[in-house]
């Protein structure tokens, strides 16, 4: 301490020494770690399109998404993965859309606040956490084993449907609970029922959200390898599945079969495969902002 | 009854019915008694039973990961003891002298998933802290849907972008890194969870009053501080729930670590080395073609449920502090 000859009032006065433009500079250094933070996600996600488009624009070509794969690189095509995911995203958006749309209504608008309530409350968060390949497992037991459905088509959009079905149930929430109570309000005075409430005045308000989260949520079952490698789609098929009971496989399955093998042409094909998959997600995500754009306008207007 | 005169009597348009009846069907109609209104209440209370079957799904399908992993669960350790399962420092029951100890498995997932939670957790709230509260609301508005497409980026992507581009870049500063590797996995997972992190955490740090920073402010104090000991404070059981869920999706990840980290089950605690994480395990046996019954099959449920317990503790945990947290603030 200095100043012993100070009086005390005097010292402690001498004692507080602001030193703003320290703690300003040290300040700007963390608002720049911060950008830093920040730039490195955005600069490893540039990374990542630069790498995969320059190891897969070669191998991109109309006889790439017509071709079957093959066990020689240079005539392997997509054909077989891109058309099992198509009908894997048809199937399970039917599925998971009205039983995802269903439950987020009830738990919205309909359940009384009660135990069991807030216990499925509880259940859908943790399901919405439960690593994929769980589902995996799942499948594999319930479906393709006690519900005898094989490894099909059918029996990879039951799981993935499963797999999905929170994220859609609690972005349908969302957009329910985003509806102004008035217009709840308008349609018990015109004598509507709770239902004919809900079908007919909040659902067309909450539609584009809970379409939003439905296909970000669909966009996810499209990535998704893990689990269906578990149920047991096929890494190699040549045709396309002709029946809901068929074997199948997808592109993010058929893009790991080309990394798993060590010739650099199979590593070509998967980045093509990775190209194709990252613009199928991108139209996906485009139509969600769209729809959520569209929805940001209908609330305020 | 008589009428006070100069009063419209539209009653007298249905004469054939008796005052008395009439009496009864507004009653009817009051009380909802009429058939139309029964059949009304039949519809609302079928429609309502179909809503909550749907919900109710989501508690079937936890009753039915339960089920599915525990019947095969049990039937393994039939067969391997517990104590074999927790204590034996070998995992190898796809050979022929077989042992069946996890820990080759978890703690290779853990050296994984902590790698992932170095990159993850402090440029996470980095990231969270400068969207919240350095970058103009504008621009954050503007980075923080870039930012969430590196969540949304499929992981057998990121699988090969660890295996071909950053396997590869790193080796030429670590001579020694083999093809197949823990730290290039746990990096690219990092990166992949960052999203997550900063999302959450932003979206806790948003949640706490303007008056509070207001207040520090006032008493001299600079954004930095602000920061560090008003913010992040009074959201940390937020910022605290969103780091748990980020180690439950580590561990949970399946591509990146079946792609990039190998599939050798070996105890060891050297990064530059390949390992098999637990998922990776589960996804190996899968691609073979095992049946049914024999305790290949029954190796990949226990090791499910082993996943299954270390997530489901995870997340009910980071619940817990989210609910804290909402508590205060909502």
């Amino acid at each position: 301490m200095t100043g012993t000859q100070l009086r005390p009032a005097v010292d402690t006065e001498m004692e507080f020494q602001p030193r703003l433009s320290l703690r300003r500079k040290v300040g700007a250094v963390f608002g720049v770690l911060t950008v830093v933070a920040m730039a490195i996600g955005l600069l490893t996600l540039g990374a990542l399109i630069v790498d995969v488009v320059r190891d897969g624009w070669s191998v991109l070509s109309w006889d790439f998404i017509r071709n079957f794969p093959s066990r020689r690189a240079s005539a392997a095509g997509i054909r077989s993965a891109l058309v099992g995911t198509i009908y894997m995203m048809v199937l399970t958006a039917v599925i998971a859309f009205p039983l995802g749309v269903s439950a987020a209504v009830y738990l919205e608008e309909f359940a009384p606040k009660n135990r069991l309530t807030s216990f499925i409350e509880l259940n859908i968060s943790n399901l919405a956490a439960v690593p994929s390949i769980v589902y995996g497992l799942l499948g594999l037991g319930i479906f393709v084993r006690t519900f005898a459905l094989g490894r099909s088509l059918i029996a990879g959009a039951l799981t993935l449907s499963l797999l999905i079905l929170p994220i859609i149930i609690i972005a349908g929430r969302e957009a329910l609970r985003a509806v102004p109570p008035s217009i709840r309000e308008a349609g018990y005075a015109l004598g509507a029922s709770r239902w004919q409430t809900v079908r007919m005045f909040v659902l067309p308000v909450a539609m584009p959200g809970i379409l939003t989260g439905t296909i970000l949520a669909l966009s996810r079952a499209i990535g998704e390898t893990a689990p269906l490698i578990t149920i047991g789609a096929l890494t190699y098929v040549a045709f396309t599945p002709g029946s809901l009971f068929d074997p199948f496989t997808v592109m993010p399955i058929q893009i790991y079969n080309w990394i798993s093998r060590p010739q650099p042409a199979f590593h070509q094909l998967a980045a093509g495969g990775i190209i194709i998959l990252l613009a199928v997600l991108l139209t996906f995500n485009a139509v969600a902002i769209l729809l959520r754009a569209r929805l940001q306008r209908q609330i305020r207007d | 009854m008589e009428r006070a005169p100069g009063i419209p009597q539209p009653v007298e348009a249905l004469p054939a019915v008796s005052l008395a009846e009439r009496r009864e069907r507004i009653q009817r109609v009051l009380r909802g008694d009429l058939a139309e209104d029964r059949r009304r209440r039949l519809r609302e209370r079928l429609i309502t039973g179909w809503l909550f079957l749907a919900a109710a799904i989501s508690v079937l399908t936890t009753a039915g990961i339960i089920y599915t992993l525990s019947i095969e669960t049990i039937h393994f350790f039939q067969r391997v003891s517990l104590v074999e399962f927790l204590t034996d420092t070998q995992w190898t029951p796809l050979f022929a002298e077989k042992h069946f100890g996890i820990a080759p498995l978890a703690v290779a997932t853990l050296l994984v998933s902590s790698i992932a939670m170095l990159v993850a957790l402090p440029l996470g709230l980095l990231a969270a802290i400068g969207l919240a509260e350095y970058l103009p609301p504008r621009l954050a508005r503007l980075i923080k849907p870039i930012l969430e497409i590196l969540a949304g980026v499929p992981t057998v992507v990121y699988g090969y972008f660890a295996l071909l581009f950053v396997t590869p870049l790193l080796q030429r500063f670590i001579p020694n890194l083999q093809v197949f590797n823990v730290l290039s996995a746990g990096l690219v997972m990092g990166i992949m969870i960052l999203p997550l992190v900063a999302s959450l955490s932003q979206d806790a740090m948003l949640a706490v009053p303007q008056s509070l920073r207001e207040a520090a402010y006032a008493l001299g104090a600079t954004k930095l501080e602000v920061v560090w000991r008003v913010v992040v404070p009074a959201s940390l059981s937020g910022i605290v729930a969103s780091f748990i869920l980020a180690v439950s999706r580590a561990v949970g990840e399946t591509m990146i670590v079946v792609i990039a980290m190998g599939n050798t089950p070996r105890l060891s605690f050297n990064p530059l080395e390949q390992m098999q994480a637990m998922t990776a395990y589960i996804v190996q046996v899968s691609l073979g073609d095992t049946p049914h019954g024999t305790l290949e099959y029954q190796t990949i449920f226990a090791v499910g449920t082993t996943l299954f317990l270390i997530t489901m503790g995870l997340n009910l945990l980071s619940f817990r502090f989210l609910r804290r947290f909402r508590e205060i603030y909502q």
